[in-house]
C-alpha cells in the first residue's frame, strides 16, 4: 500500500474541497490540537482553500511550545556540569529558559549538549562516555513516552547507570479537557494521530459526553486534513458529535496496547505546568519510584514550577486557540525563528514559527 | 628520506624534512608540479584579457567521509561550482590543509587523491597550497580551505548580479536536490539509520561552460548549496520588481530523501546541495537550456521548476499541488534542527 501518493491526490483533494464547501453551511471553528496538523495545514496553503466560515486553531499540541521555561532552566544548569553530556532533540535548543538563556547559548558556552533523534542515540552517548553522566531531557506526548519508556527499561537491563531522564513529558486528554473548558468556543477537535496510534481512540469519549465536542483523529497528508474537517462538520451539521478515526492506517481503536503497557510500567501521573494553561492535575508523565535511579529531578532537586512568561509574548494564549500569532505584537517585530522570545516561534511545528516560515507577510499585515 | 608515518605528526608541517617527506610522497604524486621549474614561493599566472573571478570557502564537514564523497571532494567542487555559476571558466585552485595531529596518513592520501581527480574532471590545476599541522584538539581532524581563479567573458559579466532577468524568465535545476544533505547526516555516528541517499557533489564547470557556449539564454546562476532552494530563491527576488512562482511537484526530490525529511522534521527545500544550480534562464531558450544539461551526467534529471512573475514582487511563492493552495516560502533562519516527533 502506498502510504503518501494517494493522500496528496490533487483530484481527490479537489472533491473533497468541493465538498467542504458544499456542507459548511454555517459558521464553524475547529482546533487541529497537534503541531505537526498545524505544520501541514500550512506547508500545503490548505487554509486558505477553505471558505471564510471554517477557523482551524492551533491547539496545545506541540510539545516544545507548553514545556515550561524553569525546565529549560534547569537542564541549562545541569549541563553545565563538567561531568555530564547532554543529550538533546534538536528543537529544544533554541526554546528560551525563564532565564531568557537557552541551551544552545549554553552550548557556545563550552557545555557538551549533542543533538540526537530518539532515546537511542541518548543511551549509545552513555555506553560510549561511562566516565560521563548522560543528561536526557526527556519531552512529548504519548507518541514518544513508550519509546522513552524502552529506554528506561533498557538502561536497567543493561545497566547504564549514568543516564539521567529529565522528564516534562505529558499526556494530551487532560489539556483538551483544559481547552474545552476555556473560553475558545470550539465545536470540534482535530485530533493528533500519532498520539492516537498508541493511545486508542477512546482517550477522547469524554469530550463528546461531557462537552458534546466532536473528535476526528486525522493523519497528516492533504486527504487526511480535508476529510477529518469533512467528518467534523456533518457532526456539527447533524448535531451528532462523535468519536471517529480517519487515519485508519495507523489508529486502532484500542491503540497500541504494548507500548501502552511499557508506558504505564515506567511512567506514573504528575501534575504538570503546561504554557498557557499553568498546572494541569495529572497531566504529566514522570518515572516511577522503582526507576528513581534514572530520574533527573530526584537526583538534583531544586525543579519549580514558578514561571514567568516572557513580557508581551502571547504563547499562552496562542496555546488556548484564543489568540493566532499575527494578533501578537512581537511577532516579526521581537520575534523570530532566530531570535525567539516564545516557544511557539521555536519548534518547526510550533504556530507562530509555521506562520513565520509559511507566510508572514500574508498574516501579519 | 624515510618513509612517511602511518599518522600525522606537528612535525609534518614544521616546514622541514617531515614536511618535505609529506609533500613529495602525498600531494606533489597527485597534485602534480603545477608549473615547470618546480616549487617556489607563489605561482605565477598568465594574463589574459578575460575578466578574472576569485573566489575562497573553508570545509569543515563533519563526518569527512560520507557516501558519495569526502572533505576533499567537496573542498573541490564547491570553489569551482562558486566560480562556474558566476560564468567564469574555472581555472587555478589554491589548497590549504590545516590538520590535526595524529590524522590516520592514509585517509589524507584518500582525500587528496579525491581532491586530484575532482580537478581534474572539472579542468582546473591545483597550483599552489600549505600545510599545518595543530596538536590534537585543536582542529575537528582536518579543515581544507580552496580559492580559486577562473576567468569570463565580458558578455557574461551580468549574470551574477542577475541584472538582465525578467518576469517571464524560466527557472531550472539540475536535478534531486537534498541527496547531499540527508547523506551526510546520516554518516554521523549518532544517527543510526542507513543512508537513503548518496551525495550530489560534484563539479557542474562542464555543464554549465556547455550551457554558456551554447545559448546567450542564462540570466542568473547560483548554486544550490547551503540554505537550500528556497533561501537562493529567496534571495534572487528579494527587493526586486518581479516574484517567483514554483511549482512544487516539479521539484525534483527523491521519495527516500523526502521520507528522511518527514521524519526528521526537515524540509527538502532548506536541505544543502553540493551538485546542484539554480539557473533563471529566457523563456525563448529554456528547452534548448534543459537539453544541453539533459546530455551532462550532472544535468541529466535536470527540470524546470517555476518562473519569474510580474505580480507579488520581492516574494517566491510555493505552489503546492494541493488544490491551486500555495505558501510563501522565506529564507532559511539559523540553522534547521530535527524536531522531536
Amino acid at each position: 500500500m502506498d502510504l503518501i501518493k494517494p493522500f496528496r491526490d490533487p483530484a481527490r483533494v479537489d472533491k473533497l474541497l468541493e465538498m467542504i464547501h458544499r456542507e459548511a453551511t454555517g459558521s464553524y471553528r475547529f482546533m487541529e490540537v497537534c503541531g505537526g496538523h498545524t505544520a501541514a495545514v500550512h506547508k500545503y496553503g490548505i487554509k486558505e482553500l477553505f471558505p471564510g466560515n471554517i477557523s482551524l486553531i492551533s491547539g496545545p499540541g506541540c510539545p516544545v511550545c507548553v514545556s515550561s521555561g524553569s525546565f529549560i532552566d534547569h537542564a541549562i544548569a545541569l549541563s553545565r556540569r563538567t561531568d555530564t553530556i547532554t543529550a538533546s532533540f534538536g528543537d529544544l535548543l533554541r526554546v528560551p529558559g525563564g532565564s531568557k538563556k537557552t541551551l544552545y547559548e549554553a552550548k557556545s558556552r563550552g557545555a557538551d549538549i549533542r543533538i540526537v533523534y530518539s532515546i537511542n542515540e541518548a543511551l549509545n552517548i552513555a555506553k560510549r562516555n561511562r566516565q560521563k553522566r548522560i543528561l536526557f531531557p526527556a519531552i512529548g506526548f504519548e507518541t514518544t513516552a513508550p519509546g522513552n519508556a524502552a529506554g528506561i527499561l533498557e538502561a536497567e537491563r543493561n545497566e547504564i547507570r549514568n543516564f539521567l531522564m529529565l522528564s516534562a513529558q505529558k499526556i494530551m486528554p487532560p489539556a483538551m479537557k483544559a481547552v474545552a473548558e476555556g473560553e475558545t468556543n470550539i465545536n470540534g477537535f482535530v485530533c493528533p494521530g500519532h498520539v492516537s496510534a498508541i493511545t486508542g481512540s477512546g482517550i477522547y469519549r469524554f469530550l463528546v459526553d461531557e462537552h458534546g465536542t466532536g473528535c476526528v483523529i486525522a493523519g497528516f497528508e492533504p486527504v487526511d486534513i480535508l476529510s477529518s474537517v469533512l467528518m467534523l462538520l456533518r457532526q456539527v451539521n447533524n448535531q451528532r458529535p462523535d468519536v471517529e478515526i480517519q487515519y485508519r492506517r495507523a489508529v486502532k481503536p484500542e491503540g497500541n496496547v504494548l507500548a501502552k503497557n511499557i508506558m504505564n510500567k515506567v511512567f506514573g501521573l504528575s501534575d504538570e505546568w503546561w504554557r498557557g494553561f499553568g498546572i494541569i492535575p495529572g497531566s504529566g508523565l514522570q518515572l516511577k519510584p522503582e526507576y528513581e535511579k534514572f530520574d533527573a529531578r530526584r537526583v538534583f532537586p531544586g525543579y519549580t514550577f514558578t514561571e514567568q512568561e516572557n513580557e508581551g509574548c502571547i504563547c499562552g494564549s496562542i496555546l488556548r486557540g484564543l489568540n493566532t500569532p499575527a494578533d501578537c505584537p512581537l511577532y516579526v517585530s521581537e520575534c523570530t525563528p532566530d531570535h525567539p522570545v516564545g516557544a511557539c516561534m521555536v519548534s518547526s511545528e510550533g504556530a507562530c514559527n509555521v506562520y513565520y516560515c509559511t507566510g508572514k507577510r500574508v498574516y501579519s499585515e | 628520506m624515510p618513509d612517511i608515518d602511518s599518522h600525522i605528526q606537528l612535525g609534518h608541517g614544521s616546514g622541514g624534512e617531515m614536511m618535505q617527506t609529506l609533500l613529495e610522497e602525498l600531494f606533489l604524486p597527485w597534485f602534480g608540479q603545477p608549473f615547470p621549474g618546480g616549487m617556489a614561493d607563489s605561482a605565477i599566472l598568465p594574463v589574459t584579457k578575460l575578466l578574472p573571478a576569485f573566489t575562497t570557502d573553508s570545509y569543515v564537514i563533519d563526518p569527512i567521509i560520507f557516501p558519495g564523497g569526502n572533505i576533499g571532494t567537496l573542498a573541490v567542487c564547491g570553489t569551482v561550482n562558486d566560480l562556474a555559476v558566476t560564468g567564469a571558466k574555472p581555472k587555478y585552485i589554491s589548497a590549504g590543509f590545516i590538520i590535526e595531529e595524529g590524522f590516520p596518513t592514509a585517509v589524507l592520501r584518500e582525500i587528496i587523491k579525491s581532491m586530484a581527480e575532482e580537478a581534474g574532471k572539472a579542468g582546473v590545476k591545483i597550483i599552489t597550497g600549505d600545510t599545518k599541522v595543530v596538536e590534537k584538539g585543536k582542529v575537528d581532524k582536518i579543515f581544507i580551505n580552496t580559492t580559486g581563479i577562473g576567468y569570463l567573458e565580458e558578455k557574461h559579466f551580468h549574470i551574477h548580479r542577475g541584472s538582465n532577468a525578467v518576469a517571464g524568465d524560466i527557472i531550472i535545476t539540475n536535478g534531486y536536490i537534498g541527496d547531499h544533505s540527508i547523506a551526510v547526516l546520516s554518516a554521523r555516528e549518532e544517527f543510526d539509520f542507513a543512508s537513503p541517499a548518496i551525495s550530489d557533489c560534484s563539479s557542474l564547470a562542464g555543464m554549465i561552460g556547455n550551457v554558456l557556449a551554447q545559448t546567450d539564454g542564462v540570466r542568473w546562476m547560483r548554486d544550490i548549496t547551503r540554505g537550500g532552494l528556497a533561501t537562493v530563491i529567496c534571495d534572487l527576488v528579494d527587493s526586486k520588481d518581479f516574484g517567483a512562482k514554483l511549482m512544487e511537484e516539479d521539484i525534483p526530490v527523491r521519495e527516500s530523501v523526502e521520507t528522511a525529511c518527514d521524519m526528521l522534521g526537515y524540509d527538502p527545500l532548506y536541505l544543502a546541495n553540493e551538485g546542484k544550480v539554480l539557473m533563471v534562464v529566457d523563456r525563448n531558450e529554456a528547452d534548448k537550456v534543459l537539453q544541453i544539461m539533459k546530455q551532462d551526467p550532472t544535468g541529466k534529471d535536470a527540470a524546470v521548476i517555476g518562473e519569474l512573475t510580474g505580480s507579488n514582487h520581492g516574494e517566491a511563492l510555493l505552489y503546492t499541488g494541493i488544490g491551486g493552495g500555495s505558501r510563501l516560502l522565506h529564507p532559511l533562519p539559523g540553522e534547521q534542527l530535527p524536531r522531536i516527533c
